[in-house]
């Protein structure tokens, strides 16, 4: 019956205000909720829309920091081990280096793209889609593309998995022999807060509304 | 509380019953049929299509090579020449020797606990979807939100082989090389993480709407 009534309904002219639960497909209508709150599904209550605050400021510098510690990781060193008049230092590209021989070598690969690249390119990603919106311009030509990619890239990204990697690991050597943290450590150890930083303040509808030529 | 009365159903519909599909990138709603997003470009399935056989074939991959990365070791140390081999269990077990029982318990959970708890939910997720199940919609739902968040933390482990073979390279003192182990273990993550990705979340409540048809029956 209800579908009966939904062929004679002007559905397809009011998408606009409506919205699907994207975890249940239930069909509602598109209520925004006060700044701060966020709406939830009333079936399987997964949140539907998220009015978070500042939400540009503060994905753009989440990407922007994570750009600048990820450049300061590669770049300082990260770990060294001293034992018996012998030392070794370790930097990220050591420990991504670690799989290069014998077959497991496209580990190597897998390793580089978890802790650096995917990272690196997402805030790349983010920053190009959102800076134009934060200086008050349109979007830059892909921009909802590069976001897309962005959030499609973000299980991936595992800098703050590999530093707490580190830290088990430490724990195996520091009995072994003596060991310096490096600045790249502390920058990894950032990277971590950073993470937690846009998990909480990313919105993702917010950003999409905002992608959208037709909604500006 | 209140943020939730805000949402109130127009009718108990899903997008699909309206003729309407949710872009699972950016949510924006098209007509069923629509190829493309128009806002965000992504390709618009009103269900993930052929998702049961992506999570079934990925999942069983992931739990073939789970056994190898059990069985052969983690990580070869060869201290003074004499070398030794560590597998996933016996590095934890190692662990509790020194004493480190917090980071022993945080490698047998992610590198155990969590991989053997993932492989458990996704079929028991499928199969609820399949044949109904005792749990209600919402447990299955919160089992679906838990395994996706943590199934990427037990790529733990290989950052830690990576590290120790990185730093640990003290000539005849003392040196550590990664063992098969490593590999399998890896890709069993990836391959479980791509198999949770698979699963459409919206398959637990079409299940409830219409019983799927038994495949017996």
């Amino acid at each position: 019956m209800v579908k009966a009534m939904l062929t004679r309904h002007p559905i397809m002219e009011n998408l606009d205000r409506l919205v699907a639960c994207r975890s249940c497909d239930l069909l509602l209508d598109r209520v925004i909720p006060p700044p701060g709150k966020v709406s939830r599904c009333p079936r399987c209550h997964a949140p539907l829309i998220s009015n978070k605050r500042s939400v540009i400021d503060n994905t753009l510098a989440a990407a922007v920091s994570t750009a600048i510690l990820m450049t300061a990781a590669i770049y300082f060193p990260f770990i060294s081990l001293a034992e018996a008049g012998l030392s070794r230092e370790a930097s990220v590209i050591d420990a991504i280096g670690a799989f290069a021989n014998g077959w497991s070598a496209p580990l190597t690969i897998a390793v580089a793209a978890f802790i650096v690249v995917i990272p690196v390119l997402r805030a790349a990603a983010l920053i190009y889609a959102l800076l134009p919106l934060r200086l008050g311009n349109a979007p830059a030509k892909g921009a909802a593309r590069s976001f897309r990619l962005a959030m499609s890239l973000k299980p991936w990204a595992m800098a703050e998995i590999f530093i707490v990697g580190v830290a088990v690991a430490l724990v195996k050597v520091t009995d072994l022999a003596t060991v310096t943290l490096g600045p790249s450590f502390w920058a990894f150890a950032a990277l971590l807060l950073i993470v937690v930083f846009e998990n909480t303040t990313l919105c993702e509808w917010t950003i999409w509304r905002l992608l959208d030529p037709k909604r500006r | 509380m209140d943020d939730m009365a805000a949402a109130r159903p127009k009718t108990t519909i899903t997008a699909r019953e309206a003729g309407l599909v949710s872009c699972t990138e950016c949510g924006t709603l098209a007509p069923l049929g629509q190829g493309r997003c128009e806002r965000c470009y992504a390709a618009l399935h009103s269900r993930h299509p052929r998702a049961e056989q992506r999570v079934w074939a990925w999942l069983i991959a992931g739990i073939i090579l789970y056994i190898p990365a059990n069985i052969y070791p983690m990580l070869i140390t060869r201290t003074f020449g004499s070398a030794s081999e560590g597998t996933i269990i016996g590095g934890a077990i190692e662990l509790i020797e020194y004493g480190a029982w917090f980071v022993a318990f945080v490698v047998i959970f992610a590198s155990v606990f969590i991989p053997v708890a993932k492989f458990v939910a996704i079929a028991a997720l499928m199969l609820g979807v399949r044949r109904g199940s005792r749990l209600s919609a919402h447990r299955r739902m919160q089992l679906y939100e838990v395994t996706e968040f943590i199934g990427r933390w037990s790529m733990i482990d290989v950052f830690v082989v990576a590290i120790l073979t990185a730093l640990v390279q003290l000539g005849f003192i003392a040196s550590i090389n990664p063992g098969p182990a490593a590999v399998c273990f890896a890709l069993s993550v990836v391959f479980t993480m791509l198999s949770a990705q698979n699963f459409d979340p919206r398959m637990i409540w079409d299940s409830l709407e219409e019983p799927a048809p038994r495949a017996d029956a």
